[in-house]
């Protein structure tokens, strides 16, 4: 399949055209659920379902509005919750995209707003088939790597084989995202030798040790009960497999949720909050993580799993990589690739992440992967604070 | 002599843990490090047994790096998990099979 990208107006292409209905606060959620529902496979839902006003969320949300996957925004508001929703359509009206924004308080209620909201929703898909189209490269696209479910075999099997295709793209002129910090606690000296500058080396070495002792203050580390059954006994062995995703390419920078990646090349993203630790854990659960790579404009998002997710995401497609070949007999209707054949040693490493690489091209051509057939769009987006980040970061 | 059971897999030379590449059961018989070792207890896939002896406060070491400190002596072909070793940064959260925390 040859790559067409849809055309957005400050040059980045798309590899889906969705129309985003995006709720404001959770109060206005059901409305855009329910606009969104019978056009499913073209309209998905995203949104922020806090009442008090917060710059990441805002900067989140603008971010998502104007993705490359998105060609329409419908904003759903209740009416009178804080977020700037005059400011959001701005942005996105900006951006050439059509949007409208849907207020509940002033349209008379739920019925009338679905019914409003269905209209523009038919609408703006009959303009998005006149989306204009040009040839993609493999240089032109974004991929986010994330692992959820994780246990012993993610670490040997499944990520490895995501990092050899990572290390595939980044030649290729790609892109690459790898992140959660708090899962590279214990890497930080063979992380920050593969920085591009020193000064990067700092950075990195200094986001890993705030995620450390972020997580040490809220109790717990970024390592659920299933882990342990898996036979991952500590964050540290975690965190060692988890880092096996982001393969062998000299790091390029290092990007905070919302930031565009320069050029391509391979990123580390920073996720954990800056200041004093508040509102929570930092990403509560995988579709955190993906949203947060997303908003940094991911076009996809190779996620490896051992225990079995089944997720999905709205506006990006999820190539779904099972690393335990027991899982994938199971879950295989869920799983686009098995890379448990690199446990039974039916499969290398290279096998796999050229199969994975491939996937990603052809992903990007149009084909489905498999929680995308199966309807999977979720999305959370929760409260943080971050401060900038610094010129280190981004060295030219 | 060096002779490790092919259900094991060595990430790195200096690895003291060897991961389980498929379940082994309680009692079964196998190679480690050139030793012959009866497992004390079924080990499921991704797992791990002990290639080296350890004592108490050395390093696990696994893809060549530690993952943690163990916490009380371990011996050749011995499963290394919650209950010998413990993390050198944030303790490990775990349920066991009635859903208490461990």
């Amino acid at each position: 399949m040859s790559m067409q990208g849809f055309l957005r107006a400050d040059g980045r292409k798309g590899i889906r055209n969705y129309v985003a209905v995006a709720y404001l606060v959770e109060c206005a959620h059901h409305v855009a659920r329910e606009i969104a529902y019978p056009y499913r496979d073209r309209a998905h839902v995203i949104g922020f379902p806090g009442c008090f006003p917060n710059e990441y969320a805002q900067k989140m949300m603008e971010r998502l509005c104007t993705h490359p996957n998105v060609g329409a925004v419908l904003l759903v508001s209740l009416g009178c919750e804080s977020f700037n929703r005059h400011k959001l359509e701005q942005v996105v009206r900006d951006s050439g995209r059509e949007v409208e924004t849907l207020v509940i308080q002033r349209t008379g209620g739920t019925r009338s707003a679905i019914a409003k909201g269905l209209g523009f929703v038919e609408q703006a898909l009959k303009t998005l088939q006149t989306t204009p189209t040009v040839a993609m490269e493999l240089s032109d696209l974004v991929v986010g790597t994330v692992c959820g479910g994780s246990d012993g075999t993610s670490g040997i099997s499944g990520n490895p084989a995501a990092g050899r295709a990572f290390d595939k793209l980044v030649q290729s002129g790609a892109a690459c995202i790898f992140e959660e910090t708090g899962e590279l606690i214990g890497c930080e000296d063979i992380m920050a030798a593969r920085a591009a500058t020193p000064e990067l080396a700092v950075e990195l070495r200094n986001s890993v040790e705030k995620a450390a002792r972020y997580y040490a203050e809220l109790g717990y580390g970024s390592f659920a009960a299933g882990n342990a059954d898996g036979g991952l006994s500590t964050i540290e062995e975690k965190s060692m497999g988890a880092y096996a995703k982001s393969g062998t390419s000299p790091i390029s920078g290092m990007i905070k949720p919302g930031d565009i990646p320069p050029k391509g090349g391979l990123y580390l993203m920073d996720v954990v909050p800056d200041g004093p630790v508040k509102f929570g854990f930092p990403n509560i659960s995988d579709n955190a993580e993906i949203v947060e790579m997303m908003a940094s404009g991911a076009h996809m998002t190779l996620f490896v799993t051992g225990r079995g997710s089944v997720v999905g995401s709205a506006i990006s497609p999820v190539i779904k990589i099972a690393a335990n070949p027991d899982m994938y007999v199971r879950l295989h209707e869920d799983m686009d690739v098995n890379a448990g054949r690199i446990m039974t040693g039916e499969a290398g490493l290279d096998e796999v992440g050229d199969e994975i690489f491939d996937m990603v091209a052809d992903v990007a051509a149009g084909q489905p992967t498999k929680s995308e057939a199966l309807g999977h769009a979720e999305f959370i987006l929760t409260y943080k604070s971050f401060e900038p980040i610094g010129p280190a970061c981004l060295p030219v | 002599m060096n002779r490790t059971d092919d259900r094991l897999i060595v990430l790195a030379a200096s690895d003291t843990v060897a991961v389980v590449r498929s379940a082994i059961g309680e009692g079964e018989r196998l190679w480690i490090s050139g030793q012959e070792i009866t497992l004390e207890r079924a080990v499921t896939m991704g797992h791990k047994l002990a290639r080296a002896p350890m004592r108490q406060g050395d390093k696990v070491l696994k893809y060549g790096v530690a993952i943690g400190s163990v916490t009380e002596d371990i011996a050749v072909g011995a499963h290394v998990h919650l209950h010998n070793m413990k993390s050198d940064y944030t303790p490990t959260y775990a349920l066991d099979h009635k859903g208490a925390v461990v």
